[in-house]
């Protein structure tokens, strides 16, 4: 590489991670305890538990299930009901004032085969919460989520280039060199090259898929766009429907996709469904289909299914994106991993700032001394050198 | 593959092969592949650590210390 290749390389690396770096050590800063929140909600006791009964005791109906909801919140509507992957005997029944807006959400945990309410699951306040906005929207909403999303993208080039920058580096050094002498700077340097390039794939797969996940509410409005909105052409001039009995809805989605799961329904009016259809969302039972998606769109008065298709790819690929970006799809020790990974993208982004610092001071000094001008394009050759 | 690109090159090309294969292994399967998956994302992980953390003698002794 010639060295004007290399300096406008330099250039790149140092403004695509200078503008990002103060957010995304914000977000390797929440995005730690978030990693773990699954134990921190255990912790301080946050975790539904269903009693022991035998596996084969009777369920009750959907519509019971939503009717002992309601009466747990007056006024509040039922927007969304879901089960976990690894436990349907719980149901979780979402509940807004407006299925419009998740401003204010309220959600019941209930037992699948006694109606008891389990608890009543906070979706708001808390530290777990908190840290979730300042991760993913800075509490300013989709503006938030995709200004962070930006940011995400330059971290994504701030990558590339470092590792373009690599090579120039490391051309006299082995792997793994961490050099520790009297000059705390160069031992930065080894580091940030270390680190970098250690956690490359990591890093560049945990952005990509964070850049993907900010993009979740206008990936749904597409979807809605390009694939319900022509599904409800008849209906057009109806009001909107007072939905009808879920089991019944639920029951005709199962039999349009047979060998499928119930990952959630979405009631009629939310951004998930149309104003006329409970959207029954079927999930894959095997590991590779488990977060592959198929809504079943019932009627919510006849209990007919108007359409059952798999997602597109750009749901599938939001769908893919979530677990490789929060890192629980492996048990403990990925977690673990994970948040290790986490801590070492600290580290580098820290070291980059750090030389960033100390030649701007260095420079600063030279043209004092000399009356030099201030280079802002990094320096390799000497550096790489010691 | 010239010896210098191998140097350079060979060990961040394993370690990010060993990540990709990581990361997919445990979304893809599950039981011996997310065994599989927690060994190949710590590989990564261990090497790094160990080279940050090592003691400064055993850097003196590498070939091509500064020092």
């Amino acid at each position: 590489m010639n060295a004007h290749r290399l300096r406008l390389w330099a250039w790149i690396h140092k403004w695509s991670s200078l503008v990002c770096t103060v957010f995304m050590l914000l977000l390797c800063l929440t995005g730690l305890p978030l990693i773990f929140h699954h134990e921190i909600d255990r912790l301080l006791g946050d975790t539904v538990a269903a009693p022991a009964l035998p596996a084969d005791a009777p369920r009750i109906s959907l519509d019971r299930v939503v009717a002992i909801a309601d009466a747990q919140f007056p006024g509040y509507r039922p927007m969304f009901v879901s089960q976990d992957v690894d436990d349907d005997r719980i149901w979780y029944v979402t509940m807004s004032r407006s299925l419009a807006s998740e401003a204010d959400l309220k959600q019941a945990a209930i037992d699948a085969r006694t109606g008891a309410v389990l608890a009543q699951p906070r979706l708001q306040g808390g530290f777990l919460n908190f840290m979730l906005h300042l991760h993913t929207d800075l509490f300013a909403g989709l503006p938030g989520k995709l200004f962070l999303g930006c940011m995400g993208l330059l971290l994504a080039l701030a990558i590339v280039s470092g590792v373009i920058l690599y090579a120039p580096f490391m051309r006299k050094l082995e792997f793994g060199t961490v050099r520790r002498g009297k000059a705390s700077r160069l031992r930065w340097l080894d580091l940030h090259n270390l680190l970098g390039i250690v956690t490359l794939v990591w890093a560049l797969v945990v952005a990509l898929t964070g850049v993907i996940n900010t993009l979740a509410d206008p990936i749904i409005a597409l979807w809605q766009h390009d694939q319900v909105q022509e599904l409800i052409a008849p209906y057009r001039g109806l009001p909107p429907a007072r939905p009808g009995s879920l089991q019944r809805a639920v029951d005709a989605a199962h039999a349009a996709a047979p060998g499928k799961a119930l990952k959630f329904v979405a009631f009629p009016g939310t951004a998930f469904s149309t104003p006329h259809h409970y959207a029954v969302f079927m999930r894959g039972a095997t590991p590779a289909t488990v977060r592959l998606l198929t809504p079943v769109l019932v009627d919510a008065q006849t209990a007919a299914v108007t359409a059952s298709r798999a997602m597109p790819w750009y749901v599938t690929a939001l769908l893919i994106s979530q677990p490789l970006h929060f890192g629980d799809y492996g048990g403990m020790a990925m977690k673990i991993w994970w948040a290790l990974l986490d801590v070492a993208t600290i580290v580098v982004l820290l070291t980059g700032l750090f030389l960033w610092f100390g030649r701007r001071r260095r420079a600063a000094a030279r043209q004092e001394t000399h009356g030099l001008p201030v280079r802002s394009a990094p320096h390799l050759a000497r550096e790489g050198n010691g | 593959m010239t010896a210098a690109f191998r140097r350079t090159w060979g060990m961040p090309l394993l370690l990010g092969v060993l990540t990709a294969f990581g990361l997919l292994a445990a979304l893809l399967g599950d039981g011996i592949w997310d065994h599989l998956s927690a060994v190949a994302l710590g590989i990564p992980v261990v090497v790094g650590g160990w080279h940050s953390l090592r003691r400064p003698a055993e850097t003196a002794r590498s070939r091509n210390g500064p020092h």
